[in-house]
């Protein structure tokens, strides 16, 4: 069938590249429109109106806001090393926006007469007559989470600055007591679900057989720990703007701290669409496999719907104190994911 | 100590402040409701077409900022009046004590509060800008 590259048709190609681009494009606009929507929820939950100026009821000021950042000036401290300096944001951005590859955010479309799963990594085998994705998927996303919080520790010390230097520390260990807790509450999900690809769990959500319904604990922790990964309020305490000035990022200005802005976003959008991928059914829905094209739809509602919610805890939640954001990781989080586990294996062995 | 309720009320409470009309002020399109008896910016008086201080003094005395300068002069009919009248805005603490004090209603406040300026001797206020506020 027509041409071929490396033993794949040529459709493959081009239905990858569509695919990777408008996933990007809509992780980058989605991220764009996350700090406008952030602002106008959480204005109106403090019974204000939020932006309001650039634009019909300030549509326009994520552009603004941009363009602005675009032609500021670069400042590079004196006494910064200035190739992590630079580095750092990139290495903070690149992870955020990759672990998409392997989130699937649709059923199987078929596009003249070759069939395409929405997923960006992942291809429709036609003699096998299935799909094949990253079977490891949920492990690079943990991984390239993981690799996001080298870009703060950088930049925190690439700075020169105590109130940097404060915020990077403060985020690895953050991090790294977070990542545990996030890790062990997906595990209890791979013993129900026995496969680490993405496209097999959600495919055993379908019909409304969430995980979030079996694992409803495991949920609310991945959620939570989800939160403090990627430093959202109420655990923002590498940014802390009452006592870090602005953390990890205070020294950056410009495209810089654009960057690491977006980062922050990205990072709440794969939280998010992590989160509805595992525990919330995915793209699953009513009349999903029926009609192809409400798979993304409930798959944006879904992690749109989570966003509202981390908004929400924002505009509530005030930050915990660093003592508390480590009893709460070490001594709540971690032991309560383990008997999770240990729940979960014990039920499942009497079950089976 | 359950930790849960209290967040998830919180949660609630702000959910609940979503719905409400924001109280925002979209200033220089929406102005402000002035109340009746706001001290903004001071105002002379005028009967017969000429302002009614007889600069008395009183209110330059009784002025806590010590903001209030008169000149007293005579007039053809060998009447006293403020030959000046300033006031500096930058002095003043709209206290209204000079309003409570003129023993000839000569002054008054407006809900004028829009001051600012940009050069210092712009907040002093002349007599002929006082009077310009009917």
């Amino acid at each position: 069938m027509g041409i071929e590259i490396l033993g794949l048709p040529m459709m493959y190609y081009i239905a990858m590249v569509a695919k990777v681009l408008v996933a990007f494009v809509f992780v980058l606009l989605t991220v764009a429109y996350a700090t406008y929507a952030e602002r106008k929820i959480i204005g109106h939950m403090q019974v204000r109106l939020g932006p309001m100026r650039t634009g019909w009821h300030g549509l326009l000021q994520p552009i603004a806001d941009g363009v602005k950042l675009f032609f500021k000036e670069e400042i590079i401290p004196s006494q910064a090393s200035t190739f992590a300096f630079l580095i750092a944001p990139l290495i903070a951005l690149i992870p955020a926006f990759i672990t998409f590859a392997v989130i699937p955010f649709g059923g199987v479309i078929e596009v003249g007469g070759y069939k395409i799963p929405l997923q960006i990594a992942s291809y429709f085998d036609m003699n096998a007559g299935r799909v094949f994705d990253v079977n490891v998927g949920v492990l690079y996303i943990l991984a390239m989470s993981s690799l996001g919080v080298y870009g703060i520790v950088l930049a925190g010390w690439a700075s020169n600055s105590k109130y940097s230097l404060m915020g990077g520390l403060r985020a690895s260990a953050q991090m790294i007591s977070y990542e545990l807790s996030a890790g062990l509450a997906i595990v209890s999900v791979f013993m129900l679900s026995g496969t680490l690809s993405l496209n097999e769990i959600v495919n055993q959500q379908s019909g409304f057989g969430w995980y979030a319904f079996k694992q409803p604990l495991a949920a609310v922790m991945f959620f939570i720990c989800s939160l403090a990964e990627i430093n959202r309020t109420p655990f923002d305490l590498p940014e802390a703007e009452t006592e870090l000035v602005s953390g990890f990022c205070t020294e950056y200005s410009s495209m810089k701290y654009a960057m690491f802005f977006m980062a922050e976003y990205a990072n709440m959008v794969t939280v998010c669409a992590l989160t509805a991928t595992l525990f919330l059914g995915g793209w699953n829905g009513p009349l999903a496999t029926a009609i192809p094209l409400l798979g993304p739809v409930y798959f944006v509602a879904k992690v749109y719907f989570l966003m509202f919610f981390c908004m929400w805890i924002r505009a509530t939640l005030p930050r915990y104190r660093y003592d508390q954001l480590m009893h709460l990781g070490w001594k709540v989080l971690l032991p309560l994911a383990l008997v999770n586990i240990v729940v979960t294996g014990v039920v499942g062995y009497f079950i089976n | 100590m359950n930790p849960i309720t209290p967040i998830i009320n919180g949660l609630k409470i702000t959910l609940s402040h979503l719905f409400k009309k924001p109280v925002t002020l979209q200033y220089p399109t929406e102005r402000p409701k002035v109340a009746q008896r706001f001290r903004g910016l001071h105002a002379l008086n005028v009967s017969h077409n000429k302002a009614k201080c007889v600069a008395c003094y009183l209110c330059p005395t009784v002025c806590p900022a010590k903001c209030i300068t008169v000149e007293a002069g005579e007039d053809a009919n060998h009447d006293k009046y403020a030959a000046r009248y300033e006031i500096d805005m930058l002095r003043c603490i709209f206290c209204g004590y000079c309003v409570e004090a003129c023993p000839v209603d000569a002054i008054r406040m407006t809900g004028e509060f829009e001051l600012a300026n940009y050069r210092r001797q712009d907040f002093v206020y002349s007599k002929e800008r006082l009077l310009e506020k009917k």
